[in-house]
């Protein structure tokens, strides 16, 4: 079904790069898909007839492209309760705290050494949300 | 629609295939999951309509009456299942805090809870398609199996080709095909793992779809995660790939063998895997000649 809409929107590109975007995509399709079985979940048991707006936290090391959510959402929600819904997507940025010296420092990848000590033995502090933070029913 | 590869052609379903019983376990679509809408029953008695009630995992929730306001709300419990109600212009705002991979979270504990109280030790392996998985997997069962009682689950989009190569080694294996997805999840798993009937004491090996990608994000419930990377790849995988190598404990570096002919350097290799992940314990093995299979091999009769 996304496939087929996916490939409506994009005859111009050849069948082998299709096949490559579509696997690049993929896995936020997956997360796509997740996030509108708990939204129909939410909607059946709050009795609401639509949901007017989404708000997600997504974090900038949880493995997930943002923009490419977007796009595998907007795929993903024709014919459900989200069809219609306004999305936002909050990234929270990645923050690490050194095991070594404690520094707690921003990092938007996971290979950043401690910018204070430069040793290599972190733990991420956050960044790694993927989460529904609020439904807006109306 | 399935949640996980978010097919919902029969076509594009997941399958399940044990080599020799071609049709014995087809499931056009054997996701499970319930699709509740739609399901109003009609009672001729002259009843309304009614529907199926749902899990709810929020307990209780506060309204706050109608105020109304357009700014972010402060008050958020971090940590609670609390939901709070808004009257936001006309529309309620319900702060949900609902995990996105809950329910693969959820099933992924399943498995470990079952794994466990069987005493089997089950192995995420997951790699690029061609870093040599299956071949490692096949030298593994041949040297292991005499000992050890081994099940392997398999991964890929499709054909039984990998189901069929374990078979010919002798022991236990099924088929995953997953159509279009691209990962295995918690839930292909527990079913794969009921028609595989592993016994207890047991090592299951879980060869994942050949993919750096999206199996990071997906826990089967597995106890040990094996990244392997051949070193006909790029050395800086683990830069490009690092939500894998971050995710694993175990990395295979394959393909030794062909080092005198590639410019790979193992050194450089371990050094941005452990800037991703400062864990991870390092295997050079090549499957083909047998070279550093001792101690991995020693590693598995270990567990």
């Amino acid at each position: 079904m996304f496939l087929e809409k996916f490939y409506y929107n994009d005859h111009h590109i050849p069948e082998r790069q299709k096949n490559y975007i579509f696997a690049i995509i993929m896995h936020e399709l997956s997360i796509a898909t997740n996030i509108i079985e708990i939204a129909e979940d939410f909607a059946r048991s709050h009795q609401a007839e639509k949901i007017s707006r989404i708000e997600l936290e997504i974090g900038q090391l949880s493995g997930i492209v943002t923009d490419s959510l977007q796009f595998a959402l907007e795929l993903a929600v024709k014919n459900t309760v989200l069809e219609f819904a306004e999305v936002i997507i909050k990234e929270i940025p990645g923050k690490s705290r050194c095991n070594k010296c404690q520094a707690e420092f921003g990092n938007n990848d996971l290979y950043t050494p401690c910018p204070a000590c430069h040793s290599i033995d972190s733990e991420i502090i956050s960044g790694k949300e993927l989460q529904i933070k609020s439904i807006f029913t109306g | 629609m399935c949640d996980t590869c978010g097919c919902s052609d029969p076509n594009t379903g997941v399958t399940y295939h044990k080599p020799g019983e071609e049709h014995a376990h087809e499931n056009p679509h054997t996701h499970d999951h319930e699709h509740h809408y739609e399901h109003d029953h009609e009672h001729e008695h002259g009843q309304e309509h009614h529907s199926h009630t749902h899990d709810h995992t929020y307990s209780h929730e506060h309204n706050h009456d109608a105020h109304t306001h357009s700014h972010d709300h402060s008050h958020e419990h971090v940590g609670h299942q609390h939901q709070h109600e808004h009257d936001h212009a006309h529309d309620k705002e319900y702060k949900i805090k609902h995990d996105i991979l809950d329910k693969n979270k959820m099933l992924a504990e399943r498995n470990r809870g079952y794994f466990d109280a069987k005493k089997v030790k089950a192995i995420n392996l997951v790699s690029s398609p061609g870093s040599g998985k299956t071949t490692l997997l096949e030298k593994t069962i041949s040297e292991l199996k005499q000992g050890l009682s081994l099940y392997v689950i398999e991964g890929d989009q499709q054909t039984m080709n990998d189901a069929n190569r374990i078979h010919a080694t002798g022991i236990p294996v099924i088929q995953i095909n997953t159509g279009s997805g691209c990962h295995l999840d918690a839930e292909m798993v527990s079913k794969a793992v009921k028609q595989l009937d592993v016994a207890d004491n047991s090592i299951l090996m879980i060869e994942n779809v050949g993919n750096l990608v999206c199996p990071a994000l997906f826990d089967l419930g597995e106890s040990h995660r094996v990244v392997i990377i051949s070193v006909t790849e790029g050395e800086d995988k683990p830069l490009k790939y690092p939500h894998m190598f971050h995710s694993s404990d175990i990395c295979i570096i394959n393909k030794t063998d062909l080092l005198p002919y590639v410019d790979f350097s193992v050194e450089k290799a371990k050094e941005y895997a452990m800037q991703v992940n400062h864990h991870l314990q390092f295997f050079e093995i090549s499957a083909k000649t047998g070279e550093g299979m001792d101690a991995w091999l020693g590693w598995l009769r270990k567990l």
